[in-house]
């Protein structure tokens, strides 16, 4: 297909702003990697948060985990589906110690990072668990997968901080994970 | 932790007639950009997503889709465009796609792109696309294969700073 000359829309409006959607926090892999990535003193100002990630590992295959508030027990649930371009799983991780948000990019992909957007719904509120969902995947070129998650943090308590840490090897120089607030 | 109001209107279009939408010059100032459209085309046809203005068959796409009885998972390797829509076509149904371009305008990495797409009486869909390029992003063209959008079509342009 070949794109037909139609209508140039970049200066049809203004820039506004909603203010509604805040930046709070971005950290960004230097070189030599890092084992986790790690948000601390999350304001309780907002009524949603979003994590958007650009990742990739230092190993052939690594997974996304993250825990809440500090909390290693086993007070986590996720389901999940994944597909990689021919075949489609489904499936959940039950009574574990993290949740586990989809496939990192691999070490041997050159340039490629995944992408991902997980939101934490109502991470404050006090008579609920916490829910989340994600959506994440990366491309090489004839591999990669395209993932759906949802998890659960069976805790009333508010979310304060959260560790991302990939299931093995280091997150790779490059990789980034930036925090916004949503204001309800 | 500092914090600071984004996601932030680009730029808007309401293409009905036309076959594409050409977003330029766009600031390198945010760190992700999101494409959303809603609306429907003349008849079946895809809707595909180039980035700057040269392009080579460079990019692939991995999907996921499911019209209500089983899902589907597919692949595009070694392509020109990213297929926003490559599962059905569209045709006049009510439509929507939210296109995350993410950290579009680093000259490190090839650009990944996020698809959310749904079509409204037939099948919804998710995909990840990469961009084999690492020069930043600073035009995207949403076009169809020759079919005109629909009265009340929308193309609209966000960007999302980093803090």
């Amino acid at each position: 297909m070949s794109p037909i000359p139609g209508i140039i829309a970049s200066q049809i409006t203004g820039h506004l702003s909603t203010n509604s959607f805040e930046s709070i926090q971005t950290v960004t892999v230097g070189s030599g990697g890092q084992s986790s990535i790690s948000f601390s003193s999350i304001p309780s100002t907002y009524k949603h948060l979003q994590f958007r990630m650009s990742l990739k590992g230092t190993v052939a295959s690594a997974a996304l985990l993250v825990q809440y508030s500090g909390d290693t027990a086993s007070n986590y649930n996720d389901h999940y589906l994944e597909a990689n371009g021919s075949t489609v799983v489904a499936g959940y991780d039950a009574t574990a110690a993290m949740i586990i948000y989809g496939t990192m990019a691999p070490t041997a992909a050159t340039n490629v990072f995944s992408g991902g957007v997980l939101d934490v719904l109502d991470y404050t509120n006090s008579n609920k668990y916490k829910t989340s969902r994600t959506l994440s995947g990366y491309d090489a070129n004839g591999s990669g997968t395209i993932d759906f998650d949802s998890g659960l943090w069976r805790s009333t308590s508010s979310i304060s901080s959260a560790l991302f840490y990939p299931t093995s090897g280091n997150f790779a120089q490059y990789s980034q994970i930036s925090l916004y607030g949503i204001k309800g | 932790m500092a914090a600071g109001a984004t996601y932030t209107p680009i730029a808007t279009s309401s293409p009905s007639g036309l076959t594409s939408v050409t977003f330029s010059s766009i600031p390198s100032t945010y760190t992700d950009l999101i494409l959303v459209f809603s609306g429907a085309l003349s008849a079946n046809d895809g809707i595909s997503l180039r980035l700057n203005s040269t392009y080579t068959n460079n990019n692939s796409i991995t999907s996921l889709a499911g019209n209500g009885t089983s899902a589907a998972s597919g692949r595009g390797t070694n392509i020109y465009s990213i297929y926003l829509y490559d599962y059905v076509s569209p045709g006049t149904t009510v439509s929507n796609i939210q296109a995350h371009v993410m950290n579009y305008s680093n000259t490190t990495t090839y650009k990944t792109i996020l698809i959310r797409d749904n079509s409204t009486n037939s099948y919804t869909e998710a995909s990840v696309g990469l961009w084999r390029d690492t020069s930043a992003v600073n035009q995207l063209i949403f076009y169809t294969g020759g079919a005109t959008f629909s009265a009340g079509s929308t193309v609209t342009l966000y960007g999302i700073a980093a803090a």
